[in-house]
């Protein structure tokens, strides 16, 4: 892999590597992301971006209480998220826990959703606190029941207690079984690694070890995708592609409800990485309550009217 | 003739009214005998409760701006200024003054308010310094809010005795619990109406009102209050407080001056930073 | 659309109530000029006209003092601090309630985007009110003694690039400190400042206690030479300020100028870099570099060239340039074609002396005065792109091998204003802190201004600060 040209596969090299980063300065970092912020999008942009943003979005559902009937209803939304439209795109994945992808492969199949990807969390999400051999386990499980994509969490007592290479290797032992089947998520949990010179550190690191995309977040640990920590993983992604030629996506999640939120993210895609990473291949969004407000939007957008709760399906 | 909605007056904690847990209440009555009101009677453990959403609120609205909490000072006094005629009605009863009179003590105490909340975003500038210490270092002072201010309103009147104690807390950036005067507490209640209908933040100011004896206490011994503005005490039982006080060294002030910025200094901790100056 | 365009986000122009003709604001009043005489005021956007302005003559000058110094006498002087406060108050709520009325007639008069018009300028200028209204009845504890006097009569003049904040900058430590004021807004920039009496009036600001007289270069220099001033405070070019403290040597009236600049902003090679960028962007790109504490010149450690300057082209090409009452615009019009030719004239230069130019390629509007973002690479001190105030969107890139070698340039200059380093080094900044001759330095950030932080330059950059404890010198008889 030609990103390993920038490193050995030591440890050493690997901490050398990291030290050599520039720093992030907090408020400068935020003040950037808060003037993006600014941005004013409306009329055709606006219509655009929120038809980009449904097509990217990672439809998820991650709880305890998920059922085969969840499942279900979570997918056929995800191919159809208004039944009264069929102008609107399907969404860009489904994501759901790993035994659970059986049943929505085989649902989505049968609606016609084939070329809806699902995606499986995994090693031991969200902690991460398990043996190398379960997380290996819960990954090779995933795809065999139909994962073509893996969103993995990293060991962040690894992390934070100064064991790079030992979430590297980690890393690079979950690409290594998703080979050509499926493509890596990365989840850097950076709301437990709290300071974006760690943000910066951690997506270089998972970039090196071979993930196609870095993630911010479980969604069950706040505060999860802000757009300072967005931006300064839009930066790596842009820097490293300088580097290595390699373009790797970026997903937020967790925290990103509002139309306003999405369409926040897509301004820093933008101006932060560029043009090329505005299309599902490269930006995610990980959401669920999410999918229902762009719906809204885009009615308000073709009608004129503020709509309401009552022209959206729950499920 | 129709009748008028007689007012009723609860505790002010966590943003919120609430009645006293205990479920009591006191009489007031004027110097004629005439029943005012039933304020409630605050317990050990309203105030408890007060001193937990003071210690709550105080993280964010210290590391609000200055100038912003400039601006939601000022903000209240606005919201005081249009209530001029209710506090006037409430002290002339609870004072037996004139209407004169108590106009003169509201403007005084909107006035005395609107002074402090100038303050905070200028009394590090004059309470801090750079220090020219011998060696290659750069030695600043701050001066940061100590956190949570205990305060037992001064009972002299009603409505400047509850400015007098809590704006000088409040430019500082601390969150108070303030007892308000055992005989004229209508004041402070109102006073609490406009701070819940300003911007500031729930738990940033606490009112409790109720017999001091009883409440006087409590508020010196809790281990989460930092500092004691005892200005309402007399001083013989000031002694006892204060030495209940000592056991996690409260920070303990009386004052007699009104305006003064060491109203508010008194409750602020000075931090001096030294860092190398090199290339 | 395979990229995300932004559409058209233009904020509406209702909201700014711009009336055909302005008079002059003396006594409380708006009065017509003695002579009649107007000129107009444009948008320098689109050139279109947007007013006609009053042109004060001596006889408009001698009311408008007669008016300040009775106001002063009779009112002003007898009003506590804390009924001056008040006043002070009432116009800060004002500017508050009327900002965005006041952000888009900015934007119109100026060329300056709406987005800097609505989240800086008039933010800022509102909060300068609200800061000096609490210092007029705390002014004992000031550090001035214990009962500092004002001065009386204030004589002002203001520039253009920031227009009611300057105003803000001087009338509000003016009146806190208990002067009254005459104040002459820019030539090219009247009318925020028109706007801001009717301000007065709706705050019931006794008349007189402040007079807005607008006018050219004549109005100025009459105003300055007015026998009755106590007080001279002017903000503008180096060129004009030494003109203006040379004719109030023999009378010795007390004067403070705030000045031209070249300001420095030094890149160490351990910046937190992507920050940096946007920090030098900041610097000299903000307010179409209109600025007098901009960072125009970049100080570069020189092992770090190459790569810090690939990132700068690279985020200079995504500044937006356009319509300024667009929200999404970036940087806005030049203030006037005059503006415009002197920046003209000093790139030339650049070019002619061999440095190596590179514009961000933007659309330019067909009407107009613009000018795209510019850098000149390998500029030295000898060029005078990099000893000249260009006072426009145009960065010299300079280079430098030690922190020695950076203060030293820095330093060499005759402007002291402002200066900005870059690192993640503490004693680093201080170190630079110590040695800098600017009288505002920013580390790992630039341009940022605060009504509590003294601003002004060393050396030819101005005399005195404003803003602060400090600021409040300039207005008490006797203080420094």
């Amino acid at each position: 892999m030609s990103a390993l040209n920038l490193i050995d596969g030591s440890e050493t090299s690997l901490r050398r590597f990291l030290q050599t980063l520039p720093g992030v300065d907090q408020i400068g970092a935020q003040e950037r992301a808060a003037m993006l912020g600014t941005r004013s999008i409306k009329t055709t942009s606006k219509k655009w971006a929120i038809d980009m943003a449904i097509s990217m979005i990672d439809l998820t559902t991650l709880e305890g209480a998920d059922t085969a009937g969840k499942i279900r209803s979570l997918c056929s939304k995800a191919l159809r998220p208004d039944p009264q439209d069929t102008s609107v795109p399907h969404v860009g994945a489904v994501c759901v826990y790993n035994d659970m992808v059986g049943i929505a492969r085989k649902h989505l199949d049968s609606i016609g959703g084939q070329s809806i990807p699902v995606a499986a969390v995994a090693t031991a999400f969200p902690s991460g606190r398990a043996s190398r051999k379960v997380k290996l386990q819960d990954t090779k499980d995933a795809i065999s029941l139909g994962a073509t994509e893996i969103d993995m969490v990293i060991d962040r007592g690894a992390f934070l207690s100064g064991q790079l290479g030992e979430v590297f290797d980690e890393i690079r032992a979950i690409k290594e079984i998703c080979s050509d089947k499926a493509h890596l998520k990365v989840i850097l949990e950076t709301g437990e690694l709290v300071t974006l010179d760690n943000v910066r550190k951690a997506s270089y690191l998972a970039m090196l070890a071979g993930a196609d995309f870095i993630k911010t977040s479980t969604g069950k640990v706040t505060p999860a995708a802000t757009a300072p920590v967005v931006l300064v993983m839009l930066e790596a992604v842009r820097d490293f592609f300088e580097l290595s030629q390699i373009r790797i996506g970026v997903k937020p999640a967790g925290g990103i409800r509002t139309t306003k939120d999405a369409i926040k993210q897509l301004v820093l895609v933008k101006e932060i990485a560029g043009a090329e990473w505005l299309n599902p291949e490269l930006f995610r969004i990980g959401a669920s309550a999410l999918l229902n407000d762009l719906l809204m939007q885009r009615m308000k957008l073709s009608t004129g009217r503020y709509s309401s709760a009552n022209y959206v399906t729950v499920d | 003739m129709s009748l008028d909605i007689k007012k009723t007056y609860k505790l002010f904690i966590a943003g919120a009214f609430p009645r006293s847990e205990s479920g009591r209440s006191y009489e007031i009555r004027d110097k004629k005998g005439n029943f005012i009101a039933n304020p409630a009677q605050a317990s050990r453990k309203d105030l408890r409760d007060a001193v937990l959403a003071a210690k709550n609120a105080h993280s964010s609205w210290a590391s609000a701006t200055a100038y912003n909490r400039g601006q939601i000072l000022y903000r209240i006094a606005e919201i005081m200024e249009g209530r001029s005629e209710q506090f006037v009605t409430e002290i002339m009863a609870m004072e037996s003054v004139s209407s004169k009179q108590a106009q003169v003590q509201v403007r005084q105490a909107i006035d005395t308010w609107v002074w402090y909340a100038g303050w905070s975003d200028k009394i590090s500038t004059i309470a801090g310094s750079t220090n020219p210490v011998a060696g290659s270092f750069f030695n600043f002072t701050v001066a940061e809010p100590l956190g949570v201010v205990g305060i037992v309103a001064e009972e002299k009147s009603s409505l400047l005795g509850v400015v007098l104690g809590l704006a000088p807390v409040l430019a500082a950036g601390n969150c108070a619990v303030l007892i308000a005067s055992q005989k004229r507490p209508l004041s402070a209640i109102t006073l609490a109406e406009c701070l819940a209908t300003s911007d500031v933040p729930a738990g940033v100011v606490n009112i409790l009102t109720g017999l001091s004896d009883e409440l006087t206490p409590h508020l010196a011994s809790h281990m989460e209050i930092d500092g004691l503005d005892l200005s309402g005490v007399d001083s013989k039982s000031a002694a006892a407080l204060r030495i209940s006080s000592v056991d996690n060294l409260k920070r303990v002030h009386s004052f007699s001056a009104e305006k003064s910025p060491e109203r508010i200094l008194s409750f602020m901790e000075y931090k001096t930073l030294w860092h190398p100056i090199g290339v | 659309m395979s990229d995300f365009e932004y559409a058209p986000a233009p904020e509406s122009k209702a909201i700014a109530n711009i009336k055909k003709d302005y008079g002059l604001y003396i006594n409380g009043k708006f009065v017509a000029s003695h002579n009649k005489k107007r000129f107009e005021t444009i948008n320098p956007a689109n050139e279109e006209v947007l007013a006609k302005i009053s042109l004060a003559d001596e006889v408009d000058i001698d009311k408008a003092v007669k008016a300040a110094r009775s106001a002063y006498v009779k009112v002003w002087s007898k009003l506590s601090g804390k009924e001056r406060a008040k006043y002070l108050f009432r116009i800060a709520r004002l500017l508050q309630e009327r900002s965005r009325e006041f952000a888009v007639v900015e934007t119109l008069d100026n060329g300056k985007p709406i987005r800097e018009t609505r989240d800086i300028d008039i933010p800022l200028s509102a909060a300068h009110f609200f800061y000096h209204a609490g210092w007029a009845d705390k002014l004992e504890f000031a550090g001035f003694g214990e009962k500092p006097k004002a001065h009386g009569v204030v004589a002002q003049i203001i520039p253009w690039n920031f227009p009611l904040l300057m105003l803000a900058w001087k009338i509000a430590p003016a009146l806190a400190t208990g002067n009254t004021v005459v104040l002459k807004p820019a030539e090219t920039t009247p009318l925020t400042a028109l706007l801001f009496a009717e301000v007065c009036q709706q705050a019931d600001l006794p008349p007189g206690v402040v007079n807005i007289i607008t006018g050219d270069g004549s109005t100025g220099a009459a105003l300055v030479k007015h026998p009755d001033i106590d007080k001279v405070a002017f903000t503008g070019s180096t060129e004009v300020g030494k003109l203006i403290a040379r004719s109030l040597a023999v009378s010795n009236t007390p004067v403070t100028l705030e000045l031209g600049g070249k300001g420095a902003n030094i890149v160490f090679e351990d910046a937190p870099i992507d920050q940096a960028v946007e920090g030098i962007i900041n610097g000299i790109f903000f307010n179409q570099g209109h600025v007098c504490c901009a960072g125009s010149r970049l100080l570069l450690q020189e092992n770090i060239h190459d790569e810090f300057l690939n990132k700068l082209q690279k985020r200079m090409s995504k500044i937006r340039l356009g319509d300024p009452l667009d929200k999404n615009t970036d940087i806005g019009a030049i203030n006037s074609a005059a503006q415009l030719a002197k920046i003209h004239e000093l790139s030339s230069s650049g070019q002619a002396e061999g440095a190596d130019i590179w514009s961000s390629p933007c659309q330019i509007p067909n009407k107009g005065f613009w000018f795209a973002p510019t850098i000149f690479k390998g500029v030295t001190q000898a060029h005078r792109i990099a000893r000249e105030e260009i006072f426009g969107p145009v960065l010299s890139v300079l280079t430098f091998r030690t922190p020695q070698e950076a203060i030293e340039k820095a330093n060499n200059t005759p402007f002291g204003l402002s200066a900005g380093v870059w690192t993640d080094k503490g004693s680093r900044i201080l170190w630079a802190g110590n040695h800098l001759k600017a009288g505002v330095i920013w580390a790992n950030t630039f341009n940022k201004f605060d009504p509590a932080s003294p601003f002004g330059g060393y050396k030819e950059s101005g005399w005195g600060r404003e803003g602060g404890r400090h600021g409040l010198g300039a207005y008490l008889k006797g203080a420094k």
